[in-house]
């Protein structure tokens, strides 16, 4: 079979569900006849009909209210973002909402919320956001964000089917730049699980989305000078797999955190304390992290390239690192 | 249209307000002895509203409660011990102390969804459950009320526009009690009636005296009838007032003494009383019975209630995340082959139904339509926009405001086919698709 992209990776997964199963359906902006603003959801409206391919008004709020509504009903709605920087319209819904039902009175949220997300294709401020880290604090919703086509279609297959809110972050960059050949039979991911992409002995870089192939790339290089690296690709960012990125601190001794997030309050914090609370004695070196500036994502090529970390931060960084 | 109530019913109606005032009553008296945890909020003076809208539904239907429905919780099957213990924080409660007050509700049986603190949240979600219903065929009808506050939120616009867009089977409950804790009304809306709000939504509505139940039954019901047949939302203005500050905590000095004397003077409960006794509907001795019985089960509740200890320390870690302790699973009440392939394909293309041009505005000058360039003769049939809606302030019981109809728009376009003008690249690069 043909290599398939990450896009026509989720493409098919919510086809594949949907053909599955009537209780899901799709909500979200200019998402049916036109097929969403990046075509993820190509033809769905032409196979499933206008009830289950919901167009919607400029709402964000009313995206997501419904998707509840529609999940109480027993349904299991994925709402599209049209970028996942909108998100913030919404934020009450999701973390006043559809977070506390399932704790407050029993009501699970089986709903997706999903949409195109991260940097590097100059989208500006306000189309390029990396905002999982707002949703990694809120208890009773998941996070995922994949960074291959594979991981991609099976995380959002367990999404769909799972019985609590799922936000799935879909990085834009990667959409149609990463591409593999995918099994014909119904698979699934787990969520909740991370996965060592490179193995190695001297130094463990935690990460996820577009970072995951810089870090595998920034790998390769420092093996050619000697540093032995094993890549971690979290995959899913809530709930933690602690027991995977421990695991790994413990044969490697060193921990070097990856992420495109800015970096107050990113992911990598949690992760040094994840650590130092299960690893400490194995620590033989401090915990660092590559990491985006704190700033917004800037529009102009050169500023959003200062922005982002890239292979060189991670290269030199390591080599800090592994010298300890 | 006018919908008859039994005997029976008009018994009910009573039974249903004053159990929610005599809750009410006894919730201040635990509050006073701190057995209440946290604040209380009364619903004293809005029951007519609440027990009157609420009534008007089917077991099927749907409801959200906000704060002060305790009166549509009580009509939807939930018993005051549930309420009583929400408000205690005791571990039988139905969140077993992980929220208070009305903050809870039933999927499966009574369909109820618990309301957020956040004010207006449940507009888009009700349109979310209304959509499902209709999917899934279950001909219901979900309904849900704001305060004339909430109606100034985000959330009611977006919520309220895309079940207008849907035609979401949704009766929408403005409860226009005059204040939103501090602020009244004028402050809130700058307009007389909260009803007209729905004119930008371009569904029905009506103003109800909310303090009249058989009327606000009345216009429920019309509103909740209209709505299954599938003509949209429908917004009601409940007219009516805050008897008691925002909370126990606030004395509501704010508010004009005057004006509590005069909604005092129109309590619900009061004025059905005298309505039952005038209309022969009861007697004497069917007050007393229904008193006692009140009195009785209010009694046993409460017994209920205070035994039921606060929750052990242990459930605060449990059930942030389903974990097979649910089932979800809806109930189809249509064939899932009408919604699955081959059955639920389309053609992927949208009927514009006009073109949106200067000269289709129905309100402009034959002058103007001829200056954008159509010689006048599209002035479109004006939307008929008439209103039927009674007087905002009705004075007897049973007296029911009727439906306010949206305006219509004309169905199809007036331009001549010669005169469309390309949209630019459609879907496969046509121009001026039907
Ligand atoms: C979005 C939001 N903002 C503020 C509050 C705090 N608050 C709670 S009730 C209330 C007043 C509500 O007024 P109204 O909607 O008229 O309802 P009423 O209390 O009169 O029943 C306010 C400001 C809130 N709950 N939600
Ligand atoms: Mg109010």
């Amino acid at each position: 079979m043909a290599p398939v992209t990450m896009l026509e990776a989720i493409r098919q997964a919510i086809f594949e569900e949907m053909e599955r199963d009537p209780s899901v359906v799709t909500i979200g902006e200019d998402i049916g006849v036109y097929g969403g603003a990046f075509k993820v959801t190509a033809g769905l409206l032409e196979r499933f009909g206008w009830e289950r391919v919901i167009d919607t008004p400029i709402s964000e709020t009313a995206i997501i209210g419904a998707a509840v509504g529609m999940s109480y009903q027993g349904l299991r709605p994925i709402a599209e973002l049209q970028f996942i920087d909108f998100i913030a319209c919404c934020f009450n819904q999701i973390t006043n909402f559809v977070a506390k039902s399932h704790y407050r009175w029993g009501a699970p949220v089986p709903m997706v919320m999903r949409g195109p997300s991260g940097g590097g294709v100059h989208g500006g401020p306000f189309h390029s956001a990396n905002p999982e880290m707002y949703f990694v604090h809120t208890p009773g919703l998941k996070v995922i964000y994949p960074s291959t086509a594979y991981d991609a279609k099976g995380l959002l297959k367990s999404a769909i089917r799972d019985n609590n809110p799922v936000l799935f972050f879909e990085h834009k960059f990667l959409y149609r730049r990463v591409k593999e050949e995918l099994p014909s039979d119904d698979y699934t991911v787990p969520i909740g699980k991370a996965i060592v992409r490179r193995e190695g002995r001297d130094l463990t870089i935690v990460t996820y989305a577009a970072m995951m192939h810089t870090s595998l790339e920034a790998a390769d290089e420092l093996a050619k000078e000697g540093i032995d690296v094993e890549v971690v690709d979290l995959r899913t960012l809530l709930p933690l797999d602690k027991e995977t990125i421990l695991h790994s601190v413990k044969k490697t001794n060193k921990l070097l955190i990856v992420h495109e997030d800015t970096r107050t309050g990113g992911i990598a914090g949690e992760i040094a304390a994840v650590a130092c609370e299960g690893a400490f004695e194995d620590l033989d070196g401090p915990i660092l992290r590559v990491t985006a500036k704190d700033s917004p994502v800037p529009f102009s090529p050169p500023l959003e390239e200062r922005f982002l970390p890239n292979k060189n931060d991670i290269l030199s960084t390591a080599r800090e690192l592994a010298a300890y | 249209m006018s919908y008859p109530l039994t005997r029976d019913q008009h018994l009910e109606l009573y039974y249903f307000m004053k159990l929610n005032r005599a809750l009410d009553e006894q919730l201040v008296r635990l509050f006073r002895q701190n057995v209440v945890v946290g604040g209380l909020y009364s619903n004293l003076g809005q029951e007519a509203t609440s027990v009157g809208t609420a009534y008007a539904l089917e077991k099927r239907d749907w409801i959200a409660p906000m704060i002060r429905n305790v009166g549509g919780l009580l009509v939807k099957g939930f018993k005051p011990r549930d309420i009583l213990m929400q408000y205690m924080a005791r571990k039988d409660s139905p969140t077993m102390g992980k929220d208070g007050t009305s903050h809870f509700g039933d999927l499966k049986v009574r369909h109820v969804v618990s309301p957020i603190s956040m004010l207006g949240d449940l507009v888009p979600v009700m349109t979310g459950v209304a959509i499902a219903g209709r999917y899934l065929g279950q001909n219901i009808v979900a309904m849900t009320w704001v305060g004339d506050g909430a109606t100034s939120t985000g959330a009611f616009h977006e919520g309220l526009n895309f079940a207008a867009t849907q035609r979401a089977a949704l009766v929408l409950v403005v409860e226009n009690n005059q204040w939103a804790y501090s602020t009244p009304v004028a402050k809130q809306v700058p307009l007389h009636n909260l009803a007209d709000r729905a004119k930008a939504y371009g569904i029905a509505s009506s103003i109800v005296d909310g303090n009249d139940v058989v009327a606000v039954y009345q216009t429920a019901k019309e509103a909740v009838d209209r709505c299954r047949a599938g003509n949209g939302p429908v917004l009601i203005e409940a007219k009516t007032m805050r008897m008691k500050g925002h909370a126990q905590h606030d004395p509501a000095e704010y508010v004009p003494k005057e004006m509590f004397e005069y909604w005092e003077a129109r309590d619900p409960i009061a004025r059905y009383e005298k309505y039952l006794t005038e209309n022969n509907i009861w007697d004497a001795k069917s007050k007393a019975g229904l008193d006692a019985r009140i009195d009785k089960e209010l009694k046993e509740e409460l017994e209920f209630a205070e035994k039921s200890p606060l929750p052990p320390p242990d459930l605060a870690e449990q059930g942030v995340y389903c974990e097979g302790c649910h089932t979800v699973e809806a109930e189809w009440k249509r064939s899932k082959k009408e919604v699955t392939p081959p059955q639920s394909s389309v053609k992927p293309e949208w009927e514009v139904a006009d073109f949106g041009g200067f000269d289709l505005a129905s309100t402009i000058s034959s002058k103007a339509a001829a200056a954008a360039g159509n010689g006048g003769k599209s002035a479109a049939s004006a939307p008929s926009g008439k209103s039927m809606r009674n007087s905002p302030e009705p004075k007897s019981n049973g007296q029911k405001a009727s439906l306010q109809k949206p305006n219509e728009r004309p169905e199809k376009s007036r331009i001549a086919e010669a005169e469309r003008v390309p949209f630019g690249r459609g879907p496969k690069g046509k121009a001026g698709r039907k």
